[in-house]
């Protein structure tokens, strides 16, 4: 508890300081690095919202994808028909109300057993998607009304700084405690008087909130999808790597994994393309054989390591 | 008065009745010991308590109010607390921190986040784990960490009390230790049922005694009439 309070300024203040110069940079800066930074920005609210739940309490989900893709759907459904930031509302609801759902209908699963039904909800709706698309409207994918970069900018930048405030909120709040303590011992957490099931949907709600609406802000970027490119499967790993990279139990390292990943990502896509995924995938091996608590746990062991040698 | 009170309580697992028909109570304030051989359904009946499971048949009240069906976290909040036979702490948080849990969820009304640090400071020091706070639930020794899920149970400032086990595997000097917490925590005014195979400690600490054997309850009363009953010598004491 003491650490958490004399670090309670030094988070807040950091972002804000970040906050004020991401706001002001895009006249400044190429189109380019504002395209990367949506990017950097996406994973991010992905990777903070998909910890927000599976962080604490150890259910691994696997469903971002469904949520995200939701968002993209409602983006290019109604994209043209309602104001952006209606449509970015939106988004965020329906998957809410969607977790709500699947939440109330797999609380008696545990372990992998809900890992595997949440991959297997994100596959179910994106093959339902796909034969409504097919069957009743026709067509197979649809076009996504374009919105200029600094706009998605400006955008994911507000998204990424309420994800990010939600989230630390939560974490530091007597919730925050009792998530961790779901993921510790469930039956111990139901006997002291928290109500687990209640804690378990609503943060997992809220969590894919934050992943609908970015869905549906990201889809203009695409002008193009289609229920493969919506519900890639991709994006429901890549959070959980990106957490697991910089380290699960830290916003800062969810943050820190997130930006490096797609910076590495990015890097190694332009100058090695043919090599890319082999390249991506050894440096993630190398970082869970060695790091296994990520980025933030290599300030751990470096300290360990110095103090190995200050005894020699 | 009656704190607890059960009625015709039956639990079925498939076709087997871990507990058939029992009828019990606790009186206020008292210190009731739950007794039986291995496999008697002592367990299965405080999971039916604290609503870790579902009766088959038979209500359970608490304070005259039927809880029979209720959630744990439910009858936590009407002043229902337990340990469990094999601890169940949160292992990778601090002894504080599990303890903290308990006061800010436990209680019916909220409580200010400060007070329940204070609450739980002081807890520490009634189970003689002072100087603790920081240390993780897991590093504990077992003796420390059956005191600790003790403390946890306190804090949510229960009436009625449920320890499974409390001294099993501890040292003739902490059972004595702990008979002494057991009293403290009666002398709080809080109302102990509590099951237990050291039957020395049970015999002294006691004010009355349920047997359990199959699942059917088979006497009841003081400790002396329990330890000259002949059907509980023959069936759990020996001879």
């Amino acid at each position: 508890m003491r650490r958490a309070i004399s670090k309670k300024f030094f988070y807040p203040v950091l972002v804000i300081f970040f906050s004020m110069i991401m706001v002001m940079m895009p006249p400044y800066v190429s189109p380019y690095t504002i395209i990367l930074l949506n990017s950097i920005f996406m994973y991010i609210v992905l990777t903070v919202s998909w910890a927000l739940f599976s962080g604490p309490t150890h259910y691994l989900s696997l469903a971002s994808a469904a949520f995200f893709g939701i968002g993209i759907y409602v983006s290019a459904i109604l994209g043209d028909k309602l104001p952006l930031l209606v449509v970015i509302g939106l988004g965020g609801f329906i998957s809410f109300l969607l977790a709500l759902l699947v939440g109330l209908s797999s609380l008696r699963l545990r372990g992998m057993y809900f890992t595997i039904f949440t991959f297997g909800l994100s596959e179910l709706i994106r093959h339902s998607v796909q034969w409504w698309e097919v069957n009743r409207t026709g067509t197979v994918g649809r076009w996504v009304i374009g919105v200029d970069h600094t706009t998605v900018y400006y955008i994911m930048l507000a998204i990424l700084l309420i994800t990010l405030v939600v989230a630390y909120i939560l974490k530091h709040s007597k919730y925050g405690l009792a998530l961790l303590s779901i993921g510790e011992s469930e039956e111990a957490a139901d006997h002291i008087g928290i109500n687990v099931n209640a804690m378990k949907i609503i943060t997992f709600a809220i969590s894919t909130f934050f992943m609908g609406t970015t869905g549906a802000i990201m889809a203009t970027r695409w002008t193009y999808i289609d229920p493969s490119i919506a519900f890639n499967p991709l994006f429901s790993f890549m959070p959980v790597l990106m957490a697991i990279f910089g380290g699960i139990g830290h916003i800062f390292g969810q943050i820190l994994g997130a930006s490096v990943l797609t910076l590495l990502a990015d890097v190694l896509l332009t100058k090695f393309p043919y090599y890319y995924m082999l390249l991506y995938g050894m440096i993630l091996v190398i970082v869970v054989l060695f790091l296994p608590k990520g980025l933030t746990g290599l300030k751990e062991e470096v300290k360990k390591w110095q103090e190995g040698r200050s005894f020699k | 008065m009656r704190i607890l009170e059960g009625e015709g309580v039956r639990k079925n697992f498939g076709g087997l009745a871990a507990i058939a028909e029992v009828s019990f109570h606790i009186n206020q304030g008292e210190i009731l010991g739950l007794i039986g051989p291995n496999g008697a359904g002592k367990t299965t009946l405080f999971n039916l308590i604290s609503g870790s499971l579902a009766p088959t048949a038979g209500i359970i009240r608490f304070k005259g109010e039927n809880i029979t069906g209720m959630k744990p976290h439910q009858i936590c909040k009407r002043g229902m607390a337990r340990t469990f036979q094999l601890v169940k702490l949160f292992g990778n948080m601090t002894v504080l921190q599990n303890i903290l849990l308990g006061s800010l969820f436990g209680t019916p009304k909220s409580i200010l986040q400060s007070d329940a640090v204070n609450d739980s400071s002081k807890l520490l020091e009634i189970v003689g784990l002072s100087g603790m706070g920081t240390i993780l639930a897991k590093d504990l020794t077992i003796v420390n960490q059956k005191r600790l899920e003790v403390a946890r149970a306190l804090a949510t400032k229960p009436e009625l009390l449920l320890l499974d086990e409390f001294m099993a595997g501890l040292t003739p000097t902490e059972v004595s230790l702990a008979i002494e917490l057991i009293k403290k925590i009666r002398d709080r005014g809080i109302t102990v049922f509590m099951i237990e195979h050291v039957m020395k400690a049970m015999m002294s600490v006691s004010d009355r005694i349920i047997v359990l054997h199959y699942g059917e309850k088979i006497a009841e009363g003081i400790p002396d009439e329990i330890a000259t009953n002949p059907i509980v010598i023959e069936i759990y004491l020996g001879a």
